[in-house]
C-alpha cells in the first residue's frame, strides 16, 4: 500500500448520533463504509485525507423498507443486499440489474449504495438508476435531516451538495410507473468500470439517465421530451447525441460513448414496446 | 503400464491448495530491509540533477557508482544499464535504489530528479535504429508474382500485452559472509540471473547463488526481467550488508517491466485462381523498446513463423526489431510467433475472400505436408499434422454448417491453422549445451535441473518421464529446488523446451542410471553405496542442421501443430464481440500428463482471447497509462468461451516418450480465429485488441 | 480547536478460522496485511491491492471479500476464514489438485474460498458469476469448473482419456 498507516486515524462510532457529532466536532473526517473506493486510493497513495470515520457499525443504516409506498434504502445497503431484497426486486428492478453488474461478488458484498453516491464517480453504476427513479437523498447532520432530490445532488465532477459534517442516511424512491430498463457497457463482462451506463423508464413520464458520458450522472431532458412527444426514435437518438458530452480517456473514446448511448436508447425503446 | 500418459496429480498441488506454498513475498529473513526503486518519469533525455532529500538515517542508497562490476544487465548485448548514469532512454528506467527497515520511511523518502528532456522516438515505423534484422528467402519472388492470378495485400497490427501473472515480480537478496550473495526469487531461469549477477557484481561464479522460490505465474515475464530486479536487490544487500526484499506492487510491475512486442506485419501474396500460394512477400516490424534485450531472438522466431503453416515456392520475409523510447519488451508466451501468425492467418482469410473460397479449403490446399520444404529449406517430416488438425477442427466444430447458416446473422465462425517450433531456434540448443543430473537418494532419485515449475507442471512431467525411464514408482522421484548451488544448467524454462529437450536428457540419464543400479532399487543402491550421480549433456537429434549466417536449414527440430475454430456473437448495439466457443485441435507429439497438457492448452487459449479482445496497453508519452488491473482488463470467468479440446497424437521420435513442446502452441491460434470469425459476419478488423471502439470503426464499413 | 485522537476502542477481537483472536494493530491496517504479517498466515495472497484480482479473498461471515479492501477495525466481532481454515483436505482442495484447477497457485487460495461460498449444486452459470471476482491467468478457468463439479459430485465418472478430447458440458 502506498499510504503510510501511521498518519491515519479512525473513529469508530456505535450510533448515528455519535457519528454526526464527530463529523461536526472532529471534522474533516472521511466516512468509510465498504471501503471499495477509499482503500483503492490508499493503495495508490492518491488520497489526501488522513482522518476517517467508520460507519460499518451503524446497522440502522443498512435497512431496506417501504414506508407509505416509498422504498427507503439505507445508505449502508450493500449491492448484495439490494440483489437479495424482495422489496427492491419488486419495486426497483433496474437497481437490482445495476447491482448485479457491479464488480464481482467480493465487491458486491462490501460496496454500498451510499458509498456509490458519496464517491460520485461519473461512472457509478447505481447512479443513473437513482437519477431515472427520481430518488431523494436523505442527509443528516447534528442539526437534523434534509432531503435533496437526486437530480440536484451533484454540482460537478465528483462534487455534490453534501456538507463535510453530513452523512447520507438513505435514498427514498417514490413509486415508479412504467417499464424500467438498465444497461451497463463495461471494459469486460465482469469487474468492469462502465464506459456507458444507462437507466431508463418508459411510462407516463419518460426518464433517461446516463453515466460515463458527462462529468457526472445526467438526465437528458431534451431526449426525454422528444420521446414523450412521440418523435421517431432516430430523432430522439440524434437529440441524445447532442445532449451528452462524453470524453476520450484510458478506457474508451467520446465517439464510441456517444454512438453506443444512441444505440442503447433505441434498444431501450425496442425492449419496452417498440 | 507406466505413469507417462496418466493424470498423476501435480506434485506441487497440495501445498498450493493449502496455502503453504512459499512465494517470495511469503518469506522473510532476520534483519531484512525493504527495497524501493526510483525511476525516471520521462521517456528520453538526460538527468541533470539527482538528490536524495530525506534524512539519510537508516537508509541505504545505491546509484550507478556503487556497481562493483559492470553497469549492465547481460542478455545478448550489453547495452542495457542496470542503473541510469545520465542518459534516459525510457520511462520507468531505474535510477536510484533505496533500502530501509521501515516501509513507511521507505515510502516517504523524497528524491529530486531534474531532467533535460529530449525528443522521444515513439513510433516504431519511424525508427531507423534496429536492434536486429532478419532475411529469409526462398525461390524467386518476381517469378512467383508472375505466376499469380491474384495479388492480395494487407497490413496487420498487434499491440503490447502485459503478462499479468497474479504474483508480481519479487526477489530477496541475502549477502553471504564469504562476500557473495544469494538471491531468492520468482524467476524462470536461475542461470540467466546468475550470469547477469556475476558480471554486475564482479563476482566469481561460486560466490553468486540463485534459488527459485515458488512462482505465481510467469509466461515469459520472468525470463529476462528478473536479472534486473535481482541485480537491484543484490546491490542493496551488498551495500547494506543485510538481506533486502524487493517486491513490486502491481502498478510498478505493469509500468516498468517487459511486455509482448507490438508488431506491424505487411503481406503481399500471390495466389492462383485455383487457390495455390505462389508468392509471399512479408515485412515484419517489431517494437523492441529502448534496449536490445531479447529482441533478436523474438524477431527470429517471428520471421521463421511468418509464412505460417503453408508451402509456397517463393517466399521473402524481411524483419526488423526496432528501437523506441519505451520500456524494453521481452519474452511472452509465443515469443514472436503469435504476432506473425496472427497476420498470416488474418491475411489468408482475406485471400480466401478475394478468391470466393471457403477459408478451410484454402488452408487444405496449401498446408504443409510431409516432404514439403519451408521457406528456410527445412524438409517437413511425418511429424507434421497440419492436415490432421485442420480436418479434425473442421469436422468437430460443425464448420461447414455454421459457416452457411450464420451468414447474415450476428454470429460468426472463423478458423486459424498454426504451428510452433519446439525448443530453441536453430543452433540455440547446441549453444545452450544443457546439462541435467539424476542422483540416487534416500527416497529414490532426485532430478537436478535448472528448469523451474511455474504452474505449467514441469516438475511433475519430468518426474513422470524419469519414473518410467527407470522403471520405478512415481513416488520415489523428487525434483530438487532449482538452486544454482545444487543443480546443473539445463537451460532456461522457455521456448516450449522443458519437456522435450530437458525431458529427453533426463530420459538418457535414467537409462544410464538403470544400468548402473545393477538391479537394485535406487534408494537401496543409495543406502549401500552412497549417491550415484549421472550427468548428461544435450545432444542434437540426428539430421538437424541450421546455418545461422544464411538463415537456412532446420529452424526447429520439430513443430507442434494446431487448428482453432472460434465462434463469436456480435452485439451491434455495443460492438462487443463475445467469444462463445472455441474448438481447439492440437498436436504436440503426445501428452506426458493429459490434465497438465490440457491446462496449457486452455490457459494459453484464454490468454490469447484476452490479447485478441480486451487487453489494451494504453501508451502515453512512452509509458503505460493504464497500469492497474482495473484498467488493464484480462479475461474473467464471464469473458472466456467454452472450450472443446482435442489432443491428437503424433509421437515425435526424438522427444521423451514421443512428446514435443506444448506450452506456447495454444497461444498462436485464438486471436486470428476470432478476427476471422468477425470477418465472417462482415467486419474487417486487422488490428488487435479488437476493442469495441475499433470494431465500431470497422462495422461502419459493414455491408 | 485541535482535533482529538479517537477514543481507542481497543484491540480488535474476532474469530479467525474458528478460533478467537485479538489484534492490536492499527485499526486501518488492511486485513490482508494483518493476516500475512502479524498472524503469519501467508496463504492469502496480494495480487493487486485494488480489489480486482481476488487473490486476497477471505470469507467474512461466510461471504467472500477482498481482504486488501477491509480495514482491521471492520472485522471486530466477526468471523474470518482463510485458506488455512479449510483444514487441508476439503473436497475442493482435493479436486483442485486432481483436476488441474491449480497451476501456479497464486490465485488458488482466493479461488477456493470463493468456490466454498458458491451455492451447493451451483449451475455452471452460477459458478461463473460466483467466481467472476477471481482472476486466473493460468487455467482459462475450465479446469476450475471441472474441479468444482467433481467436488460436488465425487462419484461422477469424468472422462479424461489420454490423448483424447475434452468437451465442455453445455
Amino acid at each position: 500500500m502506498r499510504t503510510a498507516l501511521s498518519g491515519l486515524t479512525l473513529h469508530e462510532p456505535r450510533t448515528v448520533g455519535t457519528a454526526l457529532r464527530l463529523l461536526r466536532t472532529e471534522g474533516p473526517l472521511t466516512p468509510l463504509a465498504g471501503c471499495t473506493d477509499v482503500y483503492v486510493q490508499l493503495q495508490f497513495g492518491t488520497l489526501a485525507a488522513a482522518r476517517f470515520l467508520d460507519l460499518s457499525r451503524l446497522s440502522a443504516l443498512r435497512r431496506i423498507r417501504v414506508r407509505d409506498e416509498t422504498l427507503v434504502i439505507g445508505a449502508l445497503a450493500t449491492y448484495t443486499d439490494l440483489v437479495r431484497s424482495r422489496l427492491v426486486r419488486r419495486r426497483l428492478p433496474m437497481l437490482v440489474a445495476a447491482a448485479r453488474e457491479v464488480g464481482g461478488p467480493q465487491i458486491r458484498h462490501r460496496g454500498t449504495i451510499g458509498g456509490n453516491i458519496a464517491t460520485g464517480s461519473p461512472a457509478g453504476d447505481a447512479l443513473p438508476v437513482l437519477a431515472a427513479a427520481e430518488a431523494v437523498v436523505v442527509l443528516a447532520s447534528s442539526d437534523g435531516e434534509r432531503r435533496v432530490p437526486f437530480t440536484q445532488f451533484y454540482t460537478g465532477y465528483r462534487a455534490s451538495v453534501l456538507r463535510p459534517d453530513e452523512l447520507i442516511l438513505a435514498v427514498e424512491v417514490p413509486p415508479l410507473e412504467g417499464a424500467q430498463w438498465f444497461r451497463k457497457v463495461g471494459t469486460r463482462a465482469a469487474q468492469a468500470i462502465s464506459k456507458v451506463v444507462m437507466a431508463a423508464v418508459r411510462g407516463p413520464r419518460m426518464r433517461v439517465a446516463l453515466g460515463s458520458v458527462a462529468p457526472m450522472v445526467v438526465r437528458v431532458p431534451r431526449t426525454e421530451a422528444a420521446l414523450a412527444a412521440g418523435a421517431p426514435i432516430a430523432e430522439a437518438q440524434r437529440v441524445l447525441g447532442e445532449e451528452i458530452q462524453p470524453i476520450d480517456d484510458v478506457r474508451s473514446t467520446a465517439d464510441y460513448r456517444r454512438q453506443v448511448a444512441m444505440n442503447l436508447l433505441a434498444r431501450f425503446w425496442a425492449d419496452t414496446g417498440g | 503400464m507406466g505413469i507417462v500418459g496418466t493424470n498423476v496429480p501435480r506434485v506441487d498441488g497440495p501445498a498450493k491448495v493449502r496455502g503453504t506454498a512459499r512465494y517470495v513475498d511469503d518469506i522473510t529473513f532476520p534483519g531484512m530491509l525493504h527495497g524501493r526503486t526510483i525511476r525516471t518519469t520521462i521517456p528520453c533525455g538526460r538527468i541533470t540533477d539527482l538528490r536524495f532529500e530525506s534524512d539519510p538515517a537508516g537508509f541505504t542508497v545505491v546509484d550507478w557508482r556503487d556497481i562493483p562490476g559492470e553497469n549492465c544487465i547481460t542478455h545478448i548485448t550489453d547495452d542495457q544499464p542496470c542503473l541510469v548514469r545520465s542518459e534516459v532512454r525510457h520511462v520507468a528506467e531505474p535510477v536510484l535504489l533505496l533500502a530501509h527497515e521501515d516501509r513507511e520511511a521507505l515510502l516517504g523518502a523524497r528524491v529530486h530528479i531534474a531532467y533535460e528532456r529530449g525528443q522521444p522516438l515513439l513510433d516504431p515505423l519511424r525508427s531507423t535504429r534496429f536492434h536486429k534484422e532478419v532475411l529469409i528467402e526462398q525461390g524467386d519472388l518476381a517469378r512467383g508474382f508472375r505466376a499469380a492470378d491474384l495479388v492480395v495485400e494487407g497490413e496487420y497490427r498487434t499491440g503490447h500485452q502485459e503478462h499479468a501473472y497474479i504474483e508480481p515480480n519479487g526477489v530477496i537478496a541475502v549477502p553471504e559472509p564469504n562476500g557473495g550473495v544469494t538471491v531468492y526469487g520468482s524467476l524462470q531461469c536461475p542461470y540467466f540471473v546468475h550470469h547477469a549477477l556475476t558480471r554486475l557484481l564482479g563476482l566469481p561464479d561460486g560466490l553468486v547463488r540463485v534459488v527459485q522460490t515458488e512462482v505465481g505465474g510467469a509466461f515469459g515475464g520472468k525470463e529476462d526481467y528478473p536479472s534486473v530486479i535481482a541485480g537491484h536487490a543484490a546491490l542493496l544487500a551488498l551495500k547494506a550488508k543485510r538481506p533486502v526484499k524487493l517486491v513490486y506492487d502491481r502498478a510498478e510491475d505493469m509500468w516498468a517491466t517487459t511486455k509482448r512486442h507490438p508488431s506491424i506485419v505487411r503481406h503481399r501474396t500471390g495466389v492462383t485462381k485455383r487457390g495455390k500460394l505462389v508468392a509471399m512477400e512479408i515485412e515484419v516490424i517489431l517494437d523492441g523498446g529502448a534496449y536490445v534485450t531479447l529482441s533478436p531472438v523474438v524477431l527470429s522466431r517471428s520471421c521463421l513463423h511468418a509464412a505460417g503453416a503453408y508451402r509456397c515456392p517463393h517466399v521473402h520475409v524481411e524483419g526488423r526489431a526496432v528501437f523506441t523510447n519505451t520500456p524494453p519488451n521481452g519474452a511472452f508466451r509465443g515469443f514472436g510467433a503469435p504476432q506473425t501468425q496472427f497476420a498470416i492467418e488474418a491475411h489468408m482469410d482475406r485471400v480466401a475472400e478475394a478468391l470466393g473460397m471457403d477459408p478451410a479449403r484454402l488452408r487444405l490446399l496449401n498446408a504443409l505436408r510431409p516432404g514439403d520444404t519451408t521457406a528456410t529449406g527445412q524438409t517437413i517430416g511425418a511429424d507434421c499434422s497440419a492436415l490432421a488438425v485442420l480436418r479434425e477442427a473442421v469436422r468437430r466444430s460443425g464448420w461447414r454448417r455454421k459457416r452457411a447458416a450464420w451468414r447474415g446473422t450476428n454470429k460468426g465462425i472463423g478458423l486459424a491453422l498454426f504451428r510452433h517450433g519446439a525448443g530453441f531456434t536453430g543452433s540455440g540448443e547446441e549453444r545452450l549445451a544443457s546439462r541435467c543430473s539424476l542422483a540416487t537418494s534416500e527416497r529414490g532419485v532426485r532430478i537436478l535441473v535448472a528448469s523451474t515449475e511455474m504452474g505449467q507442471g514441469a516438475h511433475t512431467t519430468l518426474a513422470q518421464i524419469v519414473a518410467d525411464s527407470l522403471g520405478i514408482p512415481f513416488e520415489q522421484v523428487e525434483v530438487a529446488v532449482p538452486d544454482t548451488a545444487e543443480v546443473p544448467n539445463s537451460g532456461p524454462t522457455v521456448a516450449s523446451r522443458t519437456c522435450m529437450v530437458v525431458g529427453r536428457i533426463l530420459e538418457r540419464c535414467a537409462h544410464e542410471m538403470r544400468e548402473g543400479l545393477g538391479g537394485l532399487a535406487p534408494a537401496e543402491h543409495f543406502r549401500l553405496h552412497g549417491p550415484l550421480v549421472v550427468t548428461k549433456q544435450y545432444e542434437p537429434p540426428p539430421g538437424v542442421a541450421w546455418d545461422e549466417e544464411h538463415y537456412r536449414g532446420d529452424a526447429y527440430p520439430t513443430f507442434a501443430w494446431g487448428c482453432d475454430v472460434a465462434e463469436v456473437e456480435y452485439d451491434p448495439d455495443t460492438y462487443e464481440v463475445k467469444p462463445t466457443k472455441l474448438t481447439l485441435v492440437q498436436e504436440f507429439g503426445r501428452p506426458i500428463n493429459p490434465v497438465l497438457a490440457l491446462g496449457q492448452i486452455e490457459g494459453g487459449t484464454a490468454q490469447a482471447v484476452g490479447w485478441a479482445l480486451t487487453e489494451h496497453v494504453v501508451m502515453r508519452d512512452g509509458g503505460m497509462a493504464n497500469a492497474q488491473l482495473t484498467d488493464y482488463t484480462i479475461p474473467t470467468t464471464l469473458d472466456t468461451p467454452r472450450l472443446a479440446t482435442v489432443m491428437l497424437e503424433n509421437p515425435y521420435a526424438h522427444g521423451p516418450f514421443g512428446a514435443k513442446g506444448v506450452g506456447e502452441l495454444p497461444f498462436n491460434g485464438p486471436a486470428p480465429a476470432i478476427v476471422n470469425a468477425l470477418r465472417h459476419l462482415g467486419i474487417d478488423v486487422r488490428e488487435i485488441p479488437a476493442l469495441p471502439e475499433r470494431v465500431m470503426e470497422a462495422a461502419r464499413g459493414r455491408a | 480547536m485541535a482535533a482529538r485522537k479517537p477514543a481507542a476502542p481497543g484491540p480488535v477481537a474476532f474469530t479467525l478460522n474458528g478460533g478467537a483472536v485479538e489484534m492490536d494493530a492499527h485499526p486501518m491496517a488492511r486485513l490482508l496485511d494483518v493476516l500475512r504479517e502479524d498472524l503469519r498466515l501467508t496463504g492469502t495472497k496480494e495480487g493487486c491491492g485494488e480489489g480486482e484480482c481476488g487473490a486476497c479473498t477471505v470469507l467474512l461471515d461466510g461471504d467472500p471479500v477482498c481482504s486488501c479492501l477491509v480495514p482491521l477495525a471492520q472485522v471486530r466481532g466477526r468471523e474470518v476464514v482463510t485458506i488455512e481454515g479449510l483444514g487441508g483436505d476439503h473436497p475442493l482442495q482435493r479436486a483442485f489438485v486432481e483436476e488441474g484447477g491449480a497451476q501456479c497457485g497464486a490465485c488458488t487460495p482466493g479461488m477456493i474460498l470463493a468456490a466454498v461460498a458458491l451455492p451447493k449444486h451451483a449451475t455452471l452459470a452460477e459458478v461463473r458469476t460466483g467466481l467472476a471476482g477471481n482472476l486466473c491467468r493460468c487455467t482459462g478457468y475450465e479446469a476450475i469448473y471441472r474441479a468444482i463439479e467433481k467436488a460436488n459430485k465425487p462419484s461422477a465418472v469424468r472422462r479424461q482419456p489420454p490423448g483424447g478430447s475434452v468437451e465442455p458440458k453445455e
